[in-house]
C-alpha cells in the first residue's frame, strides 16, 4: 500500500497486463461450474441433459417447479377430465402427464438449516466471546495449554466424533432433533469463536475498560458498554463465520439426521425425478442453497483471511 | 503498547477493591466466562472421545445392543495395523493429500503473486476467485457429478474442446485411472483460493524497502524471488500447507458425494473407510480403534509439523 509511483518496485506496465490476464483468466474458468449450476436451473430436464450442451435456451421454471412440489404421472384421459390448470407450476406438470401431488420436503429441510444455523451461531458466538474475553484478560491457569485443547477438538475426523454422538444421542433421545445439531454445531463452532474473538478483543486498549472502571463501572459494566460495542465488527465476522460452517457442514447432519432435523445439504443431493437425478431440480436447491453465502463472502472479505486461518494470519 | 505498570494493573486488579465497587471478582468473572466453553467441549468433545477409546477395546455393534459385549483388548488395532487392506485407504488418501498440497500450492502461490502485481481491478477479482471456497463442499461437490457425465457435462465438453478427445470417450468418475484425479481437480477448484489468500498475506508482508535496497544492489528479479520473497513468504506457505493438509485428511462431505469411494475403492480416503466400518458394517468397536488411530496420526504429524513451521518462523 505505501508503494509510491515513483517506487523500484512498482511492476512496469507489461507485468501488470501479463498477471492481470492470468487472474481474470483463472477467476473466469473457476466461476464456469457456478454460472452452470445457474443456467441449469433454468433449463428444462431434456435441455439439461442434451449433447453438445445447450449454452441457448428457452429458461423455463420446470427446475424450480420440480423442486418445490412431488408430482404423480396420470393417464392423459384424466388429465383431460381436470379444470384447467390454476398455476404455473401445475401447466408445466401437465405437459408432461403429471399433476402436482403436494409440496416437496425442500422448505422443511431449507428452514431446518436455517433453524440449526443461527441457533448454533448464536450459542457459539455468546459463548465464544465470554471465553475470549476471559483468555484475554485475565490471567487464567494454563490458559496456552486450555486454548490448544480448544484448537485441537477441531483436529478430529468428523466421522470418528460422528461415531460416539450417534451412541449418546441415541441414549439421550437427541438423534435427528433440531436441538442436538445446534449443540453438536455449536460445539464445533465455539473452538474458532474463541479463537477469532481473543485475536479481536486483544486488540481493544485495556485502556478503555481501565478508564470506565475509575468512573465507576463494574468489570461486568464495562465489558457489556465498552468491550462488546468495540468488538461488535468482530464479533460480527465471527458470527457470519460460524453461520457458513454449519450451513455447509455434510458429514454430521447426514450420519445424525434422516427426517425431522435433516439440513438441505443431505437432502439436496437425493432430489430424484422419474429414471435418475432431475438435475434441474437440483441446480435449482442448489442455487438458493448457495446465494447467501455467496453474499456473505463479499460482505465478509476483509476479514476472509482472518477467519479461515483461525486468526493466526491478521494483516 | 502499553506500559507494563499498567498491564500489570489491569492483570491484577485488586479484587478487594471489584468487591467494594459491587461485583464480582476478576478471578470469579474469568471462570465464570470460561467455563462454559470448557464444559461444552468437555460434554461433546472430550466425552465422547474417551467413550470411543473405551469401544476401541471392544467388540460393541451399534445395531446390536443386547449382543454381549467383549473386552478384545488390543486385537482391533492389531487387526487393523497388521490388515493389509487398510493400506488401500491410506494410499488413496496419501494420492490425494499429497497432489491437492502440491497442485494448490503452486497454483495459489503464482495466482497470489500475479494479485500482488496489483493491476486495475485486482480487489474485485479476488474476491471473485475467493467463491469457490467459502460454499458446501457436499452441495457444490454433488453439482460436480453432473459436470464430470460422459457427452453431457460440462467438464467432458470442455476438456474435448480444447484437447479434440470425443467427449464421451473418457468417464472421470467410472474410469479406476481418472476418478482419483477428479476428486483432486474439484478439490483444487474450491481450495485454491484458500492458498491464494494466505499466500497474499505473506507477500504484502514483504516491506517494500527490502526490494529496494536488493535493486539498490542491482539483484535480478529472479535472484530477488529466490532470496526475498520466497524466504519471507516461507511461513505463510507452510501455514496454508498445515491447514490444508489437516482438512484434506479429514476429507470426507466431497469425495463421499462426487465418487463416493469407487470405482471399487480407488477413492476410498480415510473417512469413507471409517463411515464404511461405522455406519454401514456396524462394526463400532473396531471403527472406534481405526478413529483413534487416524486421530493420533494427525496429531501427531500435525505437532511435528508446526515444530518445523516455528523453526522456520524465527530464522
Amino acid at each position: 500500500m505505501s508503494t509510491s509511483a515513483h517506487s523500484v518496485v512498482e511492476p512496469t506496465g507489461r507485468t501488470k497486463a501479463i498477471a492481470g490476464s492470468l487472474v481474470i483468466a483463472y477467476a473466469l474458468i473457476t466461476m464456469l461450474p457456478l454460472v452452470w449450476i445457474f443456467l441449469t436451473a433454468l433449463k428444462t430436464p431434456p435441455d439439461s441433459i442434451s449433447y453438445p450442451p445447450k449454452i441457448v435456451f428457452t429458461p423455463s421454471l420446470e427446475g424450480f417447479c420440480n423442486l418445490f412440489t412431488t408430482r404423480s404421472r396420470q393417464t392423459e384421459d384424466y388429465i383431460k377430465s381436470l379444470p384447467p390448470a390454476s398455476g404455473t407450476c401445475e401447466q408445466i406438470a401437465r405437459a408432461r402427464n403429471m399433476v402436482v401431488a403436494g409440496p416437496s420436503n425442500y422448505v422443511p429441510r431449507f428452514w431446518n438449516s436455517v433453524v440449526i444455523a443461527f441457533g448454533s451461531t448464536f450459542f457459539a458466538v455468546a459463548l465464544g466471546t465470554m471465553a475470549a474475553y476471559g483468555f484475554s484478560r485475565f490471567r487464567v491457569p494454563l490458559a496456552d495449554d486450555l486454548l490448544f485443547f480448544i484448537l485441537s477438538t477441531r483436529m478430529m475426523p468428523p466421522i470418528a466424533v460422528a461415531i460416539p454422538i450417534y451412541l449418546m444421542y441415541r441414549e439421550l433421545g437427541l438423534s435427528d432433533t433440531k436441538f442436538g445439531m445446534i449443540l453438536l454445531y455449536t460445539a464445533v463452532n465455539v473452538s474458532l469463536a474463541v479463537w477469532l474473538l481473543k485475536g479481536f478483543i486483544d486488540e481493544i486498549p485495556r485502556e478503555y475498560e481501565e478508564a470506565a472502571m475509575i468512573d465507576g463501572y463494574t468489570r461486568l459494566q464495562a465489558f457489556r458498554k465498552v468491550v462488546l460495542p468495540q468488538a461488535a465488527t468482530g464479533i460480527a465476522a465471527t458470527a457470519i463465520f460460524c453461520m457458513i460452517f454449519a450451513w455447509n457442514e455434510y458429514a454430521f447432519a447426514v450420519l445424525l439426521t434422516s427426517g425431522e432435523a435433516q439440513t438441505a445439504p443431505p437432502f439436496i443431493p437425493i432430489i430424484i425425478g422419474e429414471g435418475g437425478q432431475d438435475w434441474p431440480a437440483v441446480a435449482a436447491g442448489t442455487a438458493i442453497f448457495l446465494v447467501p453465502i455467496v453474499v456473505f463472502t463479499v460482505l465478509l472479505r476483509k476479514h476472509l483471511l482472518r477467519g479461515i486461518t483461525f486468526g493466526a494470519v491478521r494483516k | 503498547m502499553s506500559p507494563p505498570i499498567i498491564d500489570r494493573a489491569a492483570a491484577s486488579t485488586p479484587p478487594a477493591l471489584a468487591r467494594h465497587i459491587r461485583g464480582l471478582s476478576d478471578r470469579a468473572i474469568a471462570w465464570i466466562f470460561i467455563a462454559p466453553t470448557i464444559v461444552l467441549l468437555l460434554a461433546i468433545n472430550i466425552f465422547p472421545l474417551i467413550w470411543t477409546i473405551r469401544l476401541s477395546f471392544t467388540n460393541f455393534r451399534a445395531n446390536r445392543t443386547n449382543a454381549p459385549v467383549r473386552d478384545v483388548g488390543i486385537d482391533n488395532y492389531v487387526s487393523i495395523l497388521t490388515d493389509p487392506e487398510v493400506w488401500q485407504p491410506m494410499q488413496a488418501t496419501a494420492h490425494f493429500v499429497i497432489w491437492t498440497i502440491l497442485i494448490q500450492t503452486v497454483l495459489g502461490f503464482s495466482l497470489a503473486w500475479a494479485i500482488d502485481r496489483k493491476f486495475r481491478g485486482h480487489g474485485f477479482w479476488t474476491t471473485v476467485i475467493l467463491v469457490p471456497m467459502m460454499l458446501s463442499p457436499a452441495v457444490v461437490g454433488n453439482f460436480w457429478r453432473f459436470l464430470f457425465q460422459p457427452q453431457i457435462g460440462l467438464f467432458n465438453y470442455g476438456i474435448s474442446a480444447v484437447t479434440g478427445v470425443p467427449p464421451s470417450s473418457f468417464e472421470m468418475l467410472g474410469s479406476v485411472a481418472l476418478a482419483p484425479w477428479a476428486i483432486v481437480i474439484v478439490d483444487t477448484w474450491m481450495w485454491t483460493p484458500y492458498v491464494i489468500l494466505i499466500c497474499l498475506a505473506g507477500l504484502r508482508s514483504i516491506p517494500d524497502y527490502i526490494y529496494e535496497a536488493a535493486e539498490v544492489d542491482r539483484a535480478s528479479p529472479w535472484r530477488q524471488f529466490w532470496t526475498i520473497t520466497l524466504p519471507m513468504a516461507l511461513p505463510f506457505i507452510m501455514l496454508a500447507v498445515l491447514f490444508r493438509g489437516i482438512e484434506n485428511f479429514k476429507m470426507f462431505d466431497m469425495v463421499n458425494l462426487l465418487t463416493s469411494g469407487g470405482p471399487g475403492s480407488t477413492t476410498e480416503v480415510a473417512s469413507i473407510t471409517l463411515k464404511r466400518e461405522a455406519f454401514e458394517k456396524w462394526r463400532t468397536g473396531y471403527s472406534s480403534a481405526f478413529a483413534i488411530i487416524l486421530f493420533v496420526t494427525v496429531f501427531g504429524l500435525a505437532n511435528i509439523y508446526v515444530k518445523a513451521l516455528n523453526r522456520v518462523k524465527s530464522r
